[in-house]
């Protein structure tokens, strides 16, 4: 008996050996990676970031095959944890083929993923981590074509101060790095603006509100800042307005997403927000699009997904002006590294122009303030309050 | 200050009336079969999904023509109907399934069954509305249960919070004659004193226990449709912190005693909302600055230490009678 | 019996020795390794699936080493060749499999410190992960930047007021006071196993200002250290500008030992007042306390940069190690791996020594006796809530020595990594090797990490390969439902785990052929039977396995294997 085990044992190994030979391959194929929490509460971001990159990565095959190769599009799941994260981090060093990727939504994952990536010089474009220490580290793969905690946190205060002269603001953080890091930010910018910050705390509640709406009406705040992502805002919004309070709320682009206004339902009427990522219908590209992607994904498009958009965009033209500078063969994860950092984008991007400073930040992005109000047609519907072009403070 | 403070106590109450009512499902099975019940709070979280989809199906859509539509009452009825059903049959068929064929095992074993269907219901919920393309569930909640009803001291009460009191006390008085005033409830309680003996005495206690699922199954559906109403805005792992704090009700008025849930959910969810509320105490004293440093976060730190103090005191919890143990 | 690889077990010393065929079999998966990984040939690559289950195999021969009967000096050799020479070769060419047998091994050495709470002393700890934070935040906040910040805003010293030290003296004074009242209260009433009324509630009072003086203990400890820090870098701006990058990372051999001591402390911290409740409710309250420390974690910002996490976190320099593997052709970035890699199988040796050598000692005997019945183990005089500390101390200590490895690895932590789900993880180990058994706890760590982080993340990349996939259908999307399946069917079919202690399987199918409905009367099996038979109206009381279950129980199931 024991016997047949072991055999079994080795004939199954052997078969696996078998098998494993039959899918040896030969082309030269170019993979670019995603990397985001597709499962867990906040799936629904990363996968607009995945979907997005597919669908950048199918509009621009043809490209590579023209020049001989087989771009192919490989996603990693991060689960919003930073373990997992450096595990998968691990397996894109070792798969050669992958030159680039794109990812991740959480500050979290990256940081510890980018250290494990930078020896093996796989470049990283992130759509989504704002943290500033994400590119403040100095590492030769990481960039972002999303705006900093540091820059978007003082847009949305300064607007909320100058534009809506808020005197008395409420502080709310989802205590996730993302919106703490956009809250202090803001923060910090109030205090010098004479604004009072009237109180400043973090909750991880997703649906019950009423201690905190409670303090607000006790606060006698004029303004709320909340940095945070929109399946938490949409409910805040909605209890907040029920309970009678209308003053605005501001946040970062965590809220771009139409759920926010599903969530919210009457209660999004004056969410204000701040993003690079321009409202789908001021656009036309973005319009295209998106129902190319609603009919891909059978989802509509979000702003992490236009984001997405543009970083795989990135990506691919680093990855083929590599090819082009390295005489059309395959480029080395270096050179895709030296190429990405180098970008000068101006055409075909969403988003606008990018090109990246030192450390990786963009050095210079348009970006949109967004208020929920009534449309035309009488819906509640996101509409652009005004623009603002924030410059990264490093050359 | 008064208003402050009434705010405090009427949504704590509301959040805590909540508690309770999933805290009796909880109850109900510990009573019977001495296991926590790690797979209520997904069984509840599936009553709420229920309630999502037929609010989605049955109500108008968001913005629609007021008046089109089915009466929002009547749709309210058919995801109570519903909800209960298939929370119900979803507990039975737990019970038939994880919990049945481990009853002679060591305590440990069907505890960990537990914890294993609750993770497994979480990703059949995620499963099911994922190849919808849903993952955060909107409830479709008609006007009629967000209208405010009447304003006490600057706190809207709006239509869903009454439903909900009247539903927790409906459900209260009919469960208290269920298990203390009928045939079956004896029947039940005396399978849940001594298994053996009530077999003896002709009663059968597998149907007993089924019927005691049943019974907390239908708990949890309600609750899950009251949750999706008064906070209408789910996932798939949103049942769980209900479910803990639930739990930490059940336990804090006693497990195993009717009342004692109910009171349990209630003081916890006033303390909870009192201690999340603690720093807004400042705008009202100004003095009192040092409160400012008990942030909301804490809210949820407090409610447990709340737990642990009264078991240390009171293990039996408020309402719960000192079992001599059987040796 | 099926075949023996689904249920593998010990040999006995009857069974045929298996020397050849363990160094076939090992040597057999280890050339597919490296076939597959395009070492022999490098156009040859498996695909990640396949390479996945080879790696899983090949370690499998660790496994067999140890189920076989095989000359000694063999299977020493094979681990030798599978943990010493084969993984680091293979993590030399991709770094992946060092990563996941690093964390391997930070796994089984979590779930084997879990086994001694669940398995040994039989407490359900649901938040045990906090340990594990404890240890990584210990060596986290001392060694990266984050030490410099807490200084830094603590400067400039001021002296400490008298409030400062006496409140924090003056409570710990009260949980000495508590203390001897408990010890009162005990000696009063010598041999009560269960007391009441007065008595109790003067004994829970009493424990409380125990806890009240620990706490003052430490917040006293704490102020003077604080003081002690601050006042040695009060005007020394050139000492303070040194800590950028944290201490002198050689103190990382010392914060190991240290985080022993810390995690030890406050399991006993979280222990004391929670270890009298009896088994769910310990569940459901460790639980809330390690949901607790991670909201701790996430809001002391001035010490642990709440969610924003800490980074930069150093190790040890090991330039002796470092020139080693540079001359066996790693490259330098994975310098850190290969130290990492070659302490922590340092580390899990020692933890499994404790472990082997604890299991075997008085307090092992104790947690087993409380486990199996808490008053007839009081009753025989087993110290019970020392006992129960004891358990949670130790296994706390473990988590918290791999919390300070796992924070070297990732230069990262922040408390996402410290979720209620890690707990469940880590339980999911236990459950599913074996409860109480070593080496079943390790190969449940090994099994899961290897699905987790290495299988289902491959099976969702050859998956999303296929045109057309639904991602909705990607496995990798359900850990959950996986998790949770695995401790269903485990509890099931075979709630001794994969590879069982003798004494659990033993417990676990004590009632296997007993009808549910009944419990002490199957005992006595006559009685039952002869009930049963017929008895109008009680159709449960029947069963199948009746008549043999008397002399099923005991007889059978010990056979060859004590």
């Amino acid at each position: 008996m024991k016997k047949l085990g072991l055999s079994t044992l080795t004939l199954g190994a052997l078969s696996l050996g078998v098998l494993a030979l039959g899918s040896a391959n030969a082309a030269t194929v170019i993979k670019i990676a995603s990397m985001s929490p597709l499962t867990g509460s906040s799936s629904d971001l990363g996968l607009q970031i995945r979907n997005a990159t597919e669908l950048a990565i199918r509009d621009n095959k043809s490209a590579f095959t023209a020049l001989g190769f087989d771009l192919q599009f490989v996603a990693y799941d991060d689960q919003a944890d930073p373990t997992t994260g450096t595990a998968n981090a691990r397996r894109i060093a070792a798969d050669n083929s992958i030159l680039a990727m794109v990812g991740t939504l959480n500050s979290g994952v990256v940081i510890p993923s980018s250290e494990v990536l930078a020896p093996s010089h796989v470049a990283i474009v992130s759509p989504a981590n704002t943290n500033p220490k994400v590119t403040d580290r100095g590492l030769a793969n990481m960039n972002r074509i999303c705006a900093r905690d540091d820059s978007q946190g003082p847009a949305g205060a300064d607007y909320l101060v100058s534009t809506l002269k808020a005197k008395r603001v409420y502080v709310l953080n989802d205590k996730t790095p993302y919106g703490q890091g956009l809250a202090d930010a803001a923060e910090a910018f109030m205090k010098t603006k004479s604004a009072t910050i009237v109180a400043s705390e973090g909750t991880e509640e997703k649906s019950d509100f009423s201690s905190i709406i409670g303090k607000i009406k006790a606060s006698k705040a004029d303004a709320i800042y909340f940095g945070g992502l929109y399946g938490q805002v949409g409910p805040f919004s909605k209890q907040l307005r029920e309970a009678g309070v209308s003053i605005p709320v501001m946040g970062g682009d965590g809220y771009d997403s139409p759920d926010l206004l599903s969530l919210a339902g009457a209660g999004a009427k004056d969410i204000y927000f701040t993003t690079v990522a321009p409202p789908l219908t001021a656009v036309p590209a973005a319009r295209v699009l998106s129902s190319r992607y609603n009919a891909a994904y059978k989802k509509p498009l979000a702003g992490f997904g236009i984001m997405g958009y543009d970083s795989a965009k990135v990506v691919i033209s680093g990855v083929l002006s590599a090819i082009k500078a390295n005489g059309n063969k395959l480029p080395t994860r270096t050179q895709v590294e030296t190429a990405i950092r180098g970008t000068k984008l101006s055409a075909g991007l969403l988003t606008g122009a990018i090109d990246f400073n030192s450390v990786g930040d963009r050095t210079s992005a348009k970006m949109y303030i967004i208020q929920v109000k009534n449309s035309a047609a009488g819906k509640l519907d996101f509409s652009t309050a005004g623009t603002v072009t924030v410059k990264s403070s490093k050359q | 200050m008064e208003n402050f403070v009434t705010g405090i106590l009427i949504n704590g109450l509301l959040i805590g009336t909540l508690y309770a009512i999933i805290a009796l499902g909880y109850t109900m099975v510990y009573g019977v079969l001495q296991l926590i019940n790690f797979a209520h709070s997904e069984v509840f979280l599936t009553g709420g999904v229920v309630a999502f989809e037929i609010f989605r199906v049955l109500s108008p859509a968001p913005g629609a023509e007021p008046g089109t539509g089915m009466n929002p009452y009547l749709v309210f009825a058919v995801a109570l109907v519903t909800a209960i059903v298939v929370c119900g049959a979803l507990n039975i068929v737990i019970e038939r399934l994880a919990y049945r064929p481990l009853r002679n095992a060591p305590k440990l074993v069907p505890l960990i069954s537990a914890i294993g269907v609750s993770l497994i219901l979480q990703d059949v919920i995620k499963l099911l509305e994922g190849f919808q393309g849903r993952f955060q569930l909107a409830v479709n909640v008609p006007g009629a249960f967000t209208r405010t009803v009447f304003t006490v001291a600057d706190t809207n009460v709006k239509g869903i919070d009454l439903t909900l009191l009247i539903v927790a006390a409906v459900m209260l008085f009919g469960l208290n004659r269920l298990v203390n005033h009928s045939r079956v409830g004896r029947a039940i309680r005396a399978v849940a004193q001594d298994r053996v003996t009530a077999g003896l005495m002709g009663i059968d206690s597998n149907r007993m226990i089924s019927l005691t699922f049943l019974i907390g199954g239908a708990l949890g559906g309600v609750g899950g449709v009251l949750f999706a109403l008064k906070f209408p805005n789910l996932d798939p792992y949103s049942g769980t912190i209900p479910g803990i704090k639930a739990f930490s009700a059940a336990v804090l008025g006693g497990i195993g005693s009717i009342p004692g849930a109910v009171l349990g959910g209630l003081v916890l969810g006033i303390i909870e909302n009192f201690l999340g509320s603690l720093s807004g105490l400042v705008f009202i004293f100004p003095k009192l600055a040092f409160l400012g440093a008990i942030k909301a976060e804490y809210k949820d730190v407090g409610a447990f230490i709340a737990l642990i103090v009264i078991l240390i005191f009171k293990p039996s919890g408020l309402l719960g009678r000192n079992a001599t143990e059987k040796v | 019996m099926t075949a023996s690889l689904l249920r593998p077990k010990k040999a006995g010393p009857d069974a045929p020795d298996r020397t050849l065929w363990l160094v076939a079999y090992t040597l057999l998966t280890g050339l597919l390794l490296f076939w597959g990984s395009g070492r022999l040939d490098p156009g040859t690559k498996f695909n990640s699936v396949v390479l996945s289950f080879v790696f899983a195999a090949f370690l499998g021969s660790l496994l067999l080493a140890y189920q076989w009967r095989a000359n000694g000096a063999v299977k020493v050799l094979v681990g030798v060749f599978v943990l010493i020479f084969v993984v680091p070769d293979i993590g030399r060419g991709n770094g992946s499999f060092f990563d996941l047998a690093i964390q391997m091994c930070i796994f089984a050495a979590l779930a084997l410190g879990l086994n001694i709470v669940v398995g040994q002393a039989g407490l359900l700890d649901l938040g045990y992960v906090a340990f594990f934070a404890v240890g990584a935040y210990l060596w986290g906040i001392f060694g990266s930047g984050q030490f410099q910040g807490i200084v830094k805003s603590d400067l400039p010293f001021v002296p400490l007021g008298v409030g400062d030290w006496l409140i924090p003296l003056l409570l710990t004074l009260a949980g000495v006071a508590g203390y001897l009242w408990m010890k009162a209260i005990d000696r009063a009433h010598p041999g009560s196993l269960k007391p009441r009324g007065g008595q109790r509630a003067a004994r829970a009072f009493s424990v409380l200002l125990i806890v009240i003086g620990v706490v003052g203990i430490l917040v006293l400890v704490a102020t003077l250290i604080n003081a002690a820090i601050t006042s040695h870098y009060n005007g020394q701006p050139a000492a303070l500008s040194a800590l950028a990058s944290g201490i002198n990372p050689n103190f990382f051999w010392l914060f190991i030992i240290l985080a022993v001591a810390v995690a030890a402390i406050a399991g006993v911290l979280i222990g004391l007042p929670v270890l009298k409740l009896k088994g769910d409710y310990l569940a459901i309250v460790t639980l809330g306390l390690g949901e607790v420390i991670r909201v701790f974690a996430n809001n002391l910002t001035k010490y642990t940069s709440g969610p924003q996490g800490i980074s930069g976190v150093t190790t040890a320099p090991v330039s002796l190690l470092d020139k080693l593997a540079g001359a066996l052709g790693f490259p330098p970035e994975q310098f850190k791996l290969f130290f990492l890699y070659f302490l922590v199988l340092l580390v899990i040796g020692v933890v499994i020594t404790v472990n082997v050598r604890l299991s075997r000692s008085n307090i092992g005997r104790a947690w087993v006796a409380i486990r199996e019945d808490e008053i007839a183990a009081q009753a025989m005089g087993v110290p019970l809530v020392r006992t129960k500390i004891m358990a949670f101390a130790t296994g706390a200590s473990f988590a918290g020595v791999m919390g300070v490895i796992f924070a070297a690895k990732q230069q990262f932590i922040s408390p996402e990594s410290f979720t209620f789900f890690q707990s469940i993880s880590v339980l999911t180990m236990v459950i599913l090797g074996g409860m109480g058994n070593i080496a079943g706890v390790i190969l449940g760590a090994a099994v899961v990490t290897l699905l987790n982080l290495s299988i289902l993340t491959a099976l969702s990349e050859t998956l999303q390969a296929l045109p057309n996939f639904n991602s909705n259908l990607d496995p990798a999307k359900y850990n959950r439902l996986i998790f949770g399946a695995i401790l269903v069917l485990m509890m099931l079919f075979r709630p001794e785990g994969l590879l069982p202690s003798a004494r659990q399987k033993i417990m676990m199918h004590e009632n296997d052929d007993t009808d549910p409905a009944l419990d002490s009367l199957n005992d006595d099996g006559a009685i039952g039977g002869a009930l049963g038979t017929g008895a109008p109206g009680m159709p449960d009381v029947t069963s199948p396995g009746q008549a043999t279950s008397a002399e099923n129980t005991p007889i059978d199931r010990t056979g060859g294997r004590q």
